[in-house]
């Protein structure tokens, strides 16, 4: 009797260090989660912010100015044209 | 205890006691043991009390300990131009602001320190301390990386919170468009305010469970998850938007004009690729705001169109075959009177066909031919294209122009109806009924948002003859003879008609115009219709054909190549050296 008590006494001494480890482990993951997540919030504003600085060096003003004035490039005149049969939108 | 004695004490051997002989009362130990229970019973009460009956107090305190509500942000969506460009983000940023109470314990040097990083005069600063108010922004929409400098100076009293903040990259050449948001995150203007319910994201809420040092161990049920507002991704292309902008602008600074439009529309969906407006305005930097620049014109202003009416009744003229196109008007001498009133041309013409009247664009002509109508035929033809209804794009403000009950009509005024006076329309109304010329003779609804096919057949207004044979009538208008030839674009096949109004001021006819131009490309298969208005003009030039047909020519060459699409000019020299006639 008092060894089946002392084995049932072990296996819930056991069983609660168990609860206590999962219950740890699960806290160690949730957080680690948590963190990633964050992470990810952080690289979707990063990406919002790059594309905001990538629109605002591709806007149209300053394509055409850097065009017209450092590449100096030019409207063809509209004399001479050859068109490529092809395909139209 | 005092323990009284029966008898007196008297000598004893060593081994007995007398204190054993005393003899206790039985109801003493009876009396301890019932306080005893009573105690308990008292404990127990009180558990009960603490446990069952009153828990929420002890379970608040404890829950306050450990549980926190969160507010999870939810951003508010993009809006997009159709190729996926953006036009307008919001990005997190910090709002800075202060318990007066507790920042009282700020040192000057600290006050200064916070003052340099808010970028505020330091008397600034401290008058917004001294505030006697429980809650006072001391500065809102910090950048984040400012913000953590703050934060790092760990000052008492001072705090943070996230809000967001809109970027509108391109700025000012859709501002009408796309609007602005206020500080709150909510729409005022454009597209911003249209589409409110939809851009707006809607926060969160999470229940967590928080450590000793803060940080979330557990998640607690009661979550609710946040919705990031919708992306809008509009028609509108932002170069062809860029190309249409540019055009007005230096239009009205050439022409010292007082205001300009643009509206470019996809002839196949109804789409609208550009709405441009000048003056504009900066949205990313709204200090200096005034209401001129603020109109998105070509939707809340509604003007006099003019001579951009003429096409519309010479179709109905033709649909109801009153007249053919080879139909001989006189028009001599220039003049007609109707009424007691007299209309003239601006130049006397004598025998016209009514392919002419078009292209000479004669008022005599026009009138005539209205004439045979009945007042209420007219008024449909008007109504159907959509004159005097608000387009319900869902812009703010946006008007239907004037149209009145034809019930109340008077010759005189279905006169000068017929060649657009008398009668008013913004100009996105007019663009958009020459959709039915630019199409088989129907009329589709204009679409803010892309679309991901094109609508059905819309309201068939004329037969697809007519619009045929009114297509080639408003290219012989853009043509040499015509009143636009500087409305062409090399390459391509376009077709338009001008119009020139003068502008009602105080209900007289003054010596201020408002030169319009609606035009069609490219003519062997239209997808687009540009309309460009130009208001007082002042530099001299005033005609339609003068002011905004160069602007029209300038936009469509442009729209038409962005576009990719083929030029149909006659003579073309296609590569390998043989001779075609149109590609399309």
């Amino acid at each position: 009797m008092l060894r089946l008590n002392m084995i049932l006494l072990l296996v819930a001494v056991l069983c609660a260090l168990g609860a206590v480890t999962a219950q740890h482990k699960a806290r160690k993951l949730f957080q680690a989660v948590e963190a990633e997540q964050e992470r990810a919030r952080q690289l979707e504003v990063e990406y919002d912010q790059l594309q905001l600085e990538l629109s605002t060096w591709a806007t149209h003003p300053r394509i055409e100015k850097i065009a017209r004035e450092k590449l100096k490039m030019v409207v063809p005149a509209p004399a001479p044209h050859a068109y490529l049969p092809g395909r139209g939108r | 205890m005092v323990v009284r004695r029966r008898h007196a004490p008297k000598p004893h051997r060593f081994s007995e006691s007398p204190l054993l002989q005393l003899a206790l009362p039985g109801w003493r130990s009876r009396l301890t043991a019932l306080v005893l229970l009573g105690l308990f019973a008292v404990l127990v009460a009180r558990a009960f009390y603490l446990q069952v009956v009153n828990n929420e107090f002890l379970q608040d305190q404890g829950e306050s300990r450990y549980l926190r509500d969160l507010e999870v942000s939810a951003s508010r969506g993009k809006i997009l131009d159709r190729n996926g460009d953006l036009l307008a983000i919001s990005t997190p940023m910090q709002s800075i602001w202060a318990i007066p109470v507790d920042a009282a314990k700020l040192g000057p040097m600290e006050v200064k320190q916070l003052a340099e990083l808010l970028e505020m005069d330091v008397k600034e600063l401290n008058r917004r301390l001294a505030s006697d108010k429980n809650f006072v922004y001391l500065q809102r929409q910090v950048p984040p990386e400012t913000a953590a400098r703050i934060a790092a100076l760990k000052l008492p009293g001072v705090h943070q919170s996230k809000e967001f903040r809109r970027f509108y990259p391109a700025g000012e050449m859709v501002a009408h468009i796309v609007g602005f948001t206020g500080v709150d995150d909510k729409g005022l203007e454009g597209v911003e305010l249209a589409y409110q319910s939809e851009l707006m994201g809607r926060p969160g809420r999470r229940s967590v469970i928080r450590d000793r040092r803060g940080q979330i161990v557990e998640d607690v049920g009661g979550m609710k998850p946040p919705q990031d507002g919708k992306d809008i991704r509009l028609a509108l292309d932002s170069k062809i938007q860029y190309l249409a902008f540019t055009a007005i602008k230096d239009a009205v600074a050439e022409h010292q004009a007082r205001a300009a439009g643009a509206v470019v529309l996809d002839a196949k969906t109804g789409e609208i690729l550009a709405l441009a407006n000048w003056p504009s305005y900066n949205p990313n930097n709204r200090a200096n705001l005034k209401g001129p620049q603020l109109r998105n014109r070509a939707v809340t202003d509604s003007f006099e169109p003019g001579s951009t009416l003429k096409p519309f009744t010479v179709a109905l003229a033709l649909e109801r075959g009153k007249v053919r196109f080879d139909t001989v008007i006189d028009c001599a001498p220039g003049r007609i009177t109707v009424g007691n009133a007299t209309i003239s041309d601006a130049h006397p013409h004598g025998l016209l066909t009514v392919a002419q009247v078009i292209q000479k664009s004669s008022n005599v002509g026009t009138v005539k031919m209205a004439s045979s109508f009945a007042p209420k035929e007219m008024w449909e033809m008007f109504d159907a294209l959509g004159f005097g209804t608000p387009p319900a794009l869902g812009f703010p403000g946006e008007v239907g122009g004037r149209l009145r009950p034809w019930k109340h009509w008077r010759p005189i005024e279905q006169a000068t109806m017929s060649y657009g006076h008398g009668i008013s329309v913004s100009l996105v109304q007019l663009a958009r009924a020459y959709l039915v010329f630019a199409r088989e003779g129907d009329l589709i609804p204009l679409s803010l948002l892309a679309l991901s096919e094109p609508p059905p057949r819309g309201l068939q207004i004329y037969s697809p003859e007519t619009a045929r044979e009114m297509r080639t009538m408003l290219e012989m208008a853009a043509g040499p003879g015509g009143t636009a030839p500087l409305a062409q674009v090399p390459g391509y096949r376009i077709g338009g008609k001008t119009g020139t109004a003068h502008k009602l001021e105080g209900g007289v006819y003054a010596r201020k115009y408002v030169a319009s131009f609606v035009g069609i490309a490219p003519m062997s298969d239209p997808r687009i219709v540009v309309a460009v208005m130009v208001d007082e003009p002042s530099a001299g030039k005033y005609y339609g054909g003068a002011v905004a047909g160069p602007v029209f020519s300038r936009i469509a060459g442009g729209v038409l190549r962005s576009m990719g699409i083929a030029p149909d000019a006659p003579a073309l020299q296609v590569a390998g050296g043989t001779r075609k006639e149109g590609l399309l």
